[in-house]
């Protein structure tokens, strides 16, 4: 069913008994050309894509929980291409022109807010750095504004400007940046493949993957063997382990990200608003909560759960930034599980195993690269050639000495 | 995860005094062991689901390096010791 105002207005008079279920609940078939593992944000989308694009349907999706149980159901929602790198720049803005079209591509509400994205800076260090990485951004055809703090006052006069220790004097604006409601993303990709006849099978933990003379050619899973041509793995947060059955070694560390929403407050804060040196960063979904987050708890962890002193200390960077915070109350947290790559940046890979393909390390930043990872994904998969975009994104890049290390601070995941 | 770490020397103290260094597990190769060798070394991860042993420096304590095994799934401590002390084959006291 096709959704649309004469849809909505039908299904009203009829007290809205005529809605169908999104997608269907079936059971797996015993081969497919495309397994893909994982049916978070980046494992549906690359579904769709396969299918909408590229013509290959005879794809499932494993998924060991419900969709929307891991990373797509736990992240801040913020969409943005502010990237510095070559390797990244070009991919991150394929990216934020999928978001602008996604939801007439797949006809499905995602709430696509483009309310921009202002990273504050507080030193002349940072300004310059936030300048060059600006120009950067200009140059590859990306939008980016430098504000002066007269700029960032007039925007958010809420701010602390005359922080003792970090004092704002501007901030790196991208107008084009902004928020998704991350779980109309899942359910939008999962409807999409689904009518394009993506088998979508849930509650189906991949146990074991089985090889013939060195090739996969199926896996063992909870409800069974399923065999198939190419196996793809997008398992965001179990990416060691699924690959691990492979017998492959990944330089990936997984650490867990906490992320808050507050009690509903009249609107606040109309754009999504970083503070970088003090690890916060914060938006107010359109339910009126603010939304905000910091840094990774630092340590190895599968747990989808963090701990107090992360919320403590998130609580305390976002005070001294936006002091009125002190009255506003907590409503839940969450944490989600990161893959954490060695050098902050993606991979989007075939591996050595000739029909195996690999889809990991998006650190904390993959909620924001969804579509563009499962179109790259599923164009790798389809074509065996990488989509010309994601071409930096190799596996063999810390090997072979061409690390895509955005933040600069080296081989060491929980920096990043 | 446990909020408290029971350093051998101070006792149990606030996770927070504590700064992770990450896998303990790592052996650093010789400096001629080769490229292959190394970039296992810097790159690579065993990454368990489960026990795993770590450096955590006691930063803001007494400053020794300590073996933290924890479970990486559960967040428990199973086990604290003085790195140090502990690669020269005795326990602390």
């Amino acid at each position: 069913m096709r959704y649309s105002a004469l849809s909505i207005f039908l299904n009203g008079l009829r007290g809205n008994k005529g809605w169908a279920p999104a997608w269907r609940d079936p059971a797996p078939k015993p081969h497919y050309d495309v397994i893909i593992v994982g049916g978070g944000g980046h494992g549906l989308a690359t579904a769709y894509y396969l299918a909408k694009e590229f013509g290959v349907t005879n794809v499932a999706v494993l998924e060991k929980g419900y969709l929307g149980s891991g990373n797509i159901g736990r992240n801040t929602t913020i969409i943005r291409s502010n990237y510095l790198l070559p390797g990244n720049n070009p991919f991150y803005e394929l990216s934020m022109k999928l978001w602008e079209g996604l939801e007439q591509d797949f006809n499905f509400n995602a709430m696509v807010s483009q309310r921009g994205v202002l990273n504050l800076f507080h030193s002349d260090a940072q300004r310059d750095a936030y300048t060059r990485r600006g120009n950067a951004m200009r140059l590859h055809g990306v939008d980016a504004e430098l504000l002066d703090r007269q700029a960032v006052r007039r925007k958010l006069p809420f701010l602390d400007f005359d922080n003792a220790r970090f004092p704002i004097m501007g901030g790196l604006f991208q107008p084009r940046g902004g928020t998704v409601r991350h779980d109309a993303v899942a359910w939008g990709y999962a409807r999409g493949a689904d009518s394009r006849g993506v088998d979508i099978i849930t509650q189906c933990e991949v146990t074991g993957i089985r090889r013939e003379n060195g090739e996969v050619i199926g896996v063992e899973t909870s409800k069974g063997f399923i065999g198939c041509g190419k196996l793809a793995l997008a398992a965001a947060g179990n990416s060691t382990v699924v690959a691990d059955m492979a017998g492959l070694r990944l330089p990936i560390e997984s650490h867990v990200l906490q992320a808050f929403v507050s009690e509903g407050l009249k609107p606040f804060i109309d754009t999504v608003v970083t503070f970088g040196a003090g690890h916060f960063y914060a938006s107010q979904s359109d339910k009126g909560g603010l939304v905000f987050g910091g840094d990774i708890d630092g340590y190895n962890s599968y747990a989808q759960r963090g701990n107090l002193a992360s919320v403590e200390h998130v609580a305390e960077a976002g005070l001294a930034l936006i002091p009125s915070l002190s009255r506003v109350r907590y409503l839940r947290s969450w944490g989600g599980v990161m893959d954490m790559s060695m050098d902050g940046s993606p991979i989007i890979d075939r591996t050595h195993i000739d029909n195996l393909y690999l889809n990991t390390g998006w650190c904390y930043g993959g909620f924001k690269a969804t579509p563009a990872s499962g179109f790259c994904y599923a164009h790798l998969i389809a074509r065996n050639a990488p989509h010309q975009t994601a071409r930096a994104f190799r596996l063999d890049r810390f090997a072979r000495g061409y690390p895509i290390d955005e933040k600069g601070v080296g081989a060491q995941p929980n920096l990043h | 995860m446990a909020s408290l770490i029971s350093c051998p020397h101070c006792g149990a103290r606030p996770k927070e005094e504590f700064s992770i260094r990450g896998d303990a597990g790592l052996v650093r190769p010789a400096p001629n062991a080769g490229a292959e060798a190394w970039f296992d070394y810097v790159y690579l991860r065993d990454n368990p689901r489960g026990r795993h042993s770590e450096y955590w420096h006691h930063s803001s304590g007494c400053r020794r390096w300590l073996i933290v095994e924890r479970d990486t799934v559960t967040h428990a401590v199973h086990g604290v010791r003085d790195a140090a002390l502990s690669k020269l084959g005795g326990e602390p006291a």
